[in-house]
């Protein structure tokens, strides 16, 4: 019973593992302060009012990356506006109303499948399908229609999941005061499953901020500043993960790349922040 | 004399952060004798069962004062291997909780942690601790199928002859038979006479006509105190104090 | 009694016609994510069939030569299935054991307060853009590779290998932790009464309880290594070699990407065949995925 007892090798065994397990935390813990740090270290000092409010200037030999800011904004308010009608839109179908078993099933492979899917495929998609089937140029339209097809299976799933999470008894109490299926889901449903939609629609604007893939051949890598919104449209613009791409590897700007990688880490971080505050404050109305 | 009293609790007390469960504790339990533990939910048999074999220190926020002696060694001093204790002291839970694994390995797990047994020698020990427990004829022809596909009175024998298979001295059972039907039931208390003539066995139990059917002695605990303990036919012929007499009474609990 | 039940039909004629609109919309969405597979998966096989049969679905897939330019072309994409492969295989085995011990100490070892702060960590790693994965990879580790092996580039296979395993952690570390937590505290209790280590009790009873959600994990993280093409195309080199681990190589992922933007024609019909094949191998890892999943449900 004295310490000694415990045999030397069951003590080894189990001090060689515990020992792993932290030293992989370490590993783990270690990376992500270690990429953070060094990114923000390398990058902040290159992000200046200039570089955020200005376009590249080729006569000044200067670099900005407004338009390249509005680009992703642009390119995730209209994906939001296809997808979310879309994914909500399915989800309460899956949830509420389809009474087809094998049907439900059909879709959420359908779903799993999309999810799977890696993002060059739906560069092949878009290029082919949008850009040389529907005709259009290489431009934002045809990177959010790319968008929108890849980030419809997150929606889906996350609105399913928080649609799942209201309990039946609120259905049943709405549909014992006579409420009709539609008015129940408006009034009952959604409020009351908003936390976990938004949070899903974060996490969607999350990839769509990170993706770059997708968007390098159907949005391509534009750089002129195109403030009205209906010409950008068409226009080729580069998102900002797309930019880190371009003049990481075509320009060798490093500094410039570091610059974009601060900020995209910038906004992940803001985006995980955004998940935890809705979390909370959006919990249960 | 021969030691009598296997384990002693002495002014044993423990607190969950700010809560007392256990008021300063003085039970002895002899050997090779079956002791029932009973009261009301949440008078703390459970937890005071759990400090035999420091179950408690799974537990965050638990604090133990006081001492628990096994053969006249204090367990709670800073020297004591836990899992040698542990092996001393075997336990079987309230739900049979066998690992999901086949049968044999779950009789083999515990041989395979402390000793080097060959495969003879470990089919040996795990048919002895089946037989023990009353569950070998059941299962010897399906042994290397799911723990988890025999019924929840064999379930809880397979945990008997798990716990069995590291030769304890010691058997605590948390209530083993609440889980179970009353054939089961039945079954098991059968099994723990038995038991007896080679184990000490220390049982928890909300029924209390099965602590005066099987055990030797029994000890009354009431939210926290130990209000009384003796030989079972004294405290349910004579209780000596009013609580326990209302307790066993059925006047409330 | 009349003007009321005649109030009382049409309120329930617009009700119904409200009712069964909404219905029929949002059947019509569900049925979108339908054929949006639908379509993918065709568009896949009816473009990417053509160029396989021109050139014979062996010799595509067993050629070991890559020229889709110039006067001799030639169409074999063994190079990049292998170059997949291993990549895929290297990133398993450096990734799965640190996520696994990581999911362990948080889920077993760590007090819930630092388990968290480190959880919330993994998450952001799970959300940093693949870019910044390959543009770090390629500021840092390349040159590192290079100096240490004394290699005339860094932009290696290995480096490939060592940048997917950090990015395939957090989905291994988030979904075995949620595994490792489901397992019942019983099973655990059980081992300690028998006296079992700590150590002795999360190997030999909670990593085997919660294998098929730890299975679950790996599948997912090979999915994304497999799948992942910006982060590759920064370190691996891009050259169409069959692959060795100090040398530049070209994944099924990156042989797309590197002549999308300009191929045409043949050449072109060729990158969906590529395309194709990347599909068939993600369908295969969903099927184990779900597989895995299944019987996890079972136990």
């Amino acid at each position: 019973m004295k310490n000694g007892r415990l045999p030397l090798k069951r003590r080894a065994y189990s001090g060689f593992l515990m020992g792993l397990i932290g030293l992989s935390a370490a590993i783990a813990v270690g990376l992500i302060v270690g990429l953070i740090g060094y990114v923000f270290y390398r990058g902040l000092g290159h992000i200046s009012w200039e570089f955020l409010s200005t376009a590249r200037s080729a006569l000044r030999g200067t670099i900005g990356i407004l338009p390249n800011i509005l680009f992703t904004l642009f390119l995730i308010i209209t994906t939001l506006a296809i997808v979310l009608p879309i994914g909500i839109g399915a989800a309460i179908y899956l949830n509420e109303y389809a009474t087809s078993r094998r049907l439900v099933r059909i879709i959420e492979f359908a779903t799993e499948t999309l999810a799977g899917i890696p993002s060059i495929i739906y560069a092949l998609v878009g290029v082919l399908l949008f850009i040389q089937g529907l005709g259009l140029r290489v431009s934002i339209l045809a990177g959010a229609l790319t968008l929108s097809i890849l980030s419809l299976p997150t929606i889906v799933r996350t609105t399913q999941e928080a649609l799942r999470t209201v309990p039946v008894s609120y259905r049943e109490g709405a549909f014992a005061l006579g409420a009709t299926k539609w008015y129940m889901i408006r009034t009952i449903i959604l409020p009351s499953s908003l936390d976990g939609i938004v949070t899903g629609v974060i996490l969607a604007v999350g990839r769509m901020v990170g993706e770059s893939a997708a968007l390098l051949f159907t949005a391509g890598t534009g750089y002129f500043l195109v403030t009205n919104y209906f010409e950008a449209l068409h226009a080729s613009g580069g998102t900002l993960s797309v930019m880190l791409f371009v003049y990481a590897t075509e320009h060798g700007n490093f500094d410039v790349s570091f610059a974009i990688a601060s900020i995209l880490i910038f906004i992940v971080l803001l985006l995980n922040f955004g998940v935890k505050l809705v979390k909370r404050k959006l919990r249960r109305i | 004399m021969i030691e009598m009293n296997i384990i002693c609790a002495k002014k044993l007390c423990l607190y969950y952060r700010d809560f007392q469960a256990l008021k300063d504790i003085d039970l002895d339990v002899p050997a090779r004798e079956i002791t029932a533990l009973i009261g009301p939910s949440g008078c703390g048999k459970s937890t005071f069962l759990r400090t035999l074999n420091r179950m408690n220190d799974l537990i965050q926020g638990v604090k133990i004062t006081g001492e628990v002696t096994y053969h006249g060694e204090n367990i709670y001093a800073g020297q004591v291997d836990v899992t040698a204790l542990r092996k001393s002291i075997g336990m079987v839970f309230q739900k049979p909780n066998p690992f999901p694994m086949s049968i044999y390995d779950n009789v083999a797990y515990g041989p395979k942690l402390h000793d080097n047994l060959s495969k003879a020698e470990l089919n040996d020990l795990v048919e002895r601790s089946l037989r023990g427990a009353a569950l070998w004829d059941e299962v010897k022809d399906r042994l290397k199928k799911s723990a988890l596909s025999l019924s929840g009175g064999q379930q809880q024998r397979l945990c008997i002859a798990r716990a069995l298979s590291v030769s304890p001295d010691v058997l605590l059972m948390d209530e083993p038979t609440s889980a179970l039907d009353p054939a089961s039931t039945m079954k098991i208390e059968e099994l723990m006479g038995h038991l007896k003539q080679d184990y000490t066995v220390v049982i928890v139990t909300h029924n209390m006509q099965q602590a005066a059917r099987i055990s030797d002695r029994t000890a009354f605990f009431l939210t926290g105190d130990l209000v009384e303990s003796g030989k079972t036919d004294e405290i349910f012929s004579m209780p000596k104090d009013k609580r326990t007499e209302d307790y066993i009474t059925g006047r409330f609990g | 009694m009349r003007p009321y039940n005649a109030f009382l039909g049409v309120h329930m004629k617009t009700k119904n016609i409200v009712e069964k609109t909404m219905q029929a919309v949002f059947f019509a969405l569900g049925m979108v994510t339908i054929i949006a597979v639908a379509t993918i998966s065709a568009f896949l096989i009816i473009n990417g069939i053509p160029a396989i049969r021109e050139i014979g679905l062996w010799a595509f897939l067993s050629g070991q030569e890559w020229r889709s330019t110039g006067a001799n072309p030639a169409f074999g994409i063994l190079p990049f299935i292998l170059t997949s492969i291993y990549s895929t295989i290297g990133a398993i085995l450096i990734g799965v054991p640190i996520g696994l011990m990581t999911a362990i100490f948080l889920a077993k070892v760590a007090n819930p307060r630092l388990a968290a702060v480190v959880n919330t960590a993994v998450e952001l790693l799970a959300g940093i853009p693949s870019v910044v994965y390959g543009f770090v990879g390629m500021i840092v580790l390349v040159p590192l590779v290079q100096r240490t092996f004394a290699l005339a580039s860094g932009a290696i296979l290995l480096s490939a290998i060592l940048v997917l395993s950090v990015m395939i952690l957090p989905g291994i570390i988030s979904v075995s932790r949620t595994a490792l937590a489901a397992v019942p505290r019983e099973y655990e209790e059980a081992s300690f009464a028998l006296g079992a280590t700590k150590t002795e009790t999360i190997f030999k009873v909670s990593v085997p309880a919660a294998k098929s959600g730890i299975a679950a994990g790996v599948v997912l993280g090979i999915g994304r290594a497999i799948g992942e093409v910006m982060a590759v195309l920064m370190v691996m080199g891009n050259v169409p070699n069959m692959p060795n681990l100090f040398e530049p190589a070209r994944s099924l992922t990156t042989a797309i990407a590197m002549e999308l933007s300009y191929a045409t024609g043949f050449q072109r019909q060729t990158l969906l065949s590529i395309g194709l094949v990347l599909f068939c191998f993600i369908m295969m890892i969903n099927l184990i995925l779900n597989f895995a999943l299944k019987r996890g449900y079972k136990a």
